[in-house]
């Protein structure tokens, strides 16, 4: 009972946008510290690859990009899911925040991993199980965005995006799961290998800072831009008065 | 290590940096965009609560 008091509380506009707001920092700073370390482990501290020498490299922009892909997508279909079920409309402006930011970090593994298959592979794309999972991620996120933006009443256009957000989750596991399933140039899994992590010590913790750092990252640029979708959502409450006029 | 042997790369200089430069602009990039975006939601509402004090 409790339990569900604080979450209404949680849940109500200007409680929410006050917690976003104190939250932010909290974010950002942790993200830009452990960002500025794995940059630091990554480039300079660890070792170079036998088999890929410093192209190796390449994994501390372009691993935590495609977890940040997955990650994101992920949040948007989960928050999709609550709001579907239990209208709660605080919900979907997690899942119209988190959109964007999916997109860029769909475009950035994308490209990064075109960066590194081109003096590895020898080209810039195959049509390949994991790299096309990957492209269909990026249309589900334009496809999200360009539907809330298509449909003018924001009810329809938050309960329509919902769906398409939680159906396409179905591309997460395939993406996962691509390198095993079918046979791809693109290698298997680094870290959450069954067993110990094909990896050494040097190398692996700056690419955990990163990705940790990248996920932090993106909480402190989800409050910035949930505050902004509360401010869009609510129509002329006394709370907001009192909010812009400081 | 010389600086010019670090940024040199091993050869991979011309993949790698794009691919850091690239995505420290998309870091950069979304901070300023979400940045900008809560920005306007306050200036679109500062509006329209002026109009219907304006209406009243």
């Amino acid at each position: 009972m409790a339990t569900w008091t604080w979450f209404h509380k949680l849940a109500s506009p200007p409680h929410f946008y006050r917690i976003a707001g104190m939250l932010m920092p909290w974010f950002a700073w942790p993200a830009a510290i452990l960002i500025i370390a794995a940059l630091y482990g990554g480039l300079v501290l660890a070792p170079p690859d036998y088999q890929q020498g410093e192209g190796f490299r390449m994994v501390y922009v372009h691993a935590p990009s495609a977890w940040m892909s997955m990650f994101i997508y992920a949040t948007m279909a989960i928050a999709s899911a609550i709001a579907l079920i239990w209208r709660m409309k605080l919900a979907h402006a997690v899942a119209a925040a988190a959109a964007p930011v999916g997109a860029w970090f769909t475009f950035a593994a994308l490209a990064t991993g075109s960066l590194w298959g081109k003096p590895m592979w020898g080209t810039w794309w195959v049509w390949d199980a994991r790299l096309t999972s990957e492209l269909i991620l990026l249309f589900l996120y334009l496809g999200f965005m360009a539907l809330r933006s298509s449909i003018e009443d924001p009810q329809r256009a938050d309960r329509a995006s919902a769906v398409l957000a939680v159906v396409g989750v179905i591309n997460l596991p395939i993406i996962h799961y691509s390198v095993y399933w079918w046979n791809t140039l693109h290698q298997g899994a680094t870290i959450t290998k069954i067993g110990k992590p094909s990896i050494t010590m040097d190398m692996l913790w700056p690419l955990l800072a990163m990705m940790l750092g990248f996920t932090l990252y993106f909480g402190a640029v989800l409050m910035i831009r949930l505050r902004a979708e509360v401010i869009r959502r609510e129509r002329n409450a006394a709370w907001l008065r009192e909010e812009l006029a400081r | 290590m010389s600086l010019s042997d670090f940024l040199h790369m091993g050869g991979y200089a011309g993949y790698l940096w794009p691919a850091f430069g690239l995505t420290l602009f998309v870091l950069v990039y979304n901070i300023w965009s979400a940045r900008r975006s809560l920005a306007e939601a306050r200036r679109a509402a500062a509006r329209r609560i002026q109009m219907e004090e304006n209406r009243s």
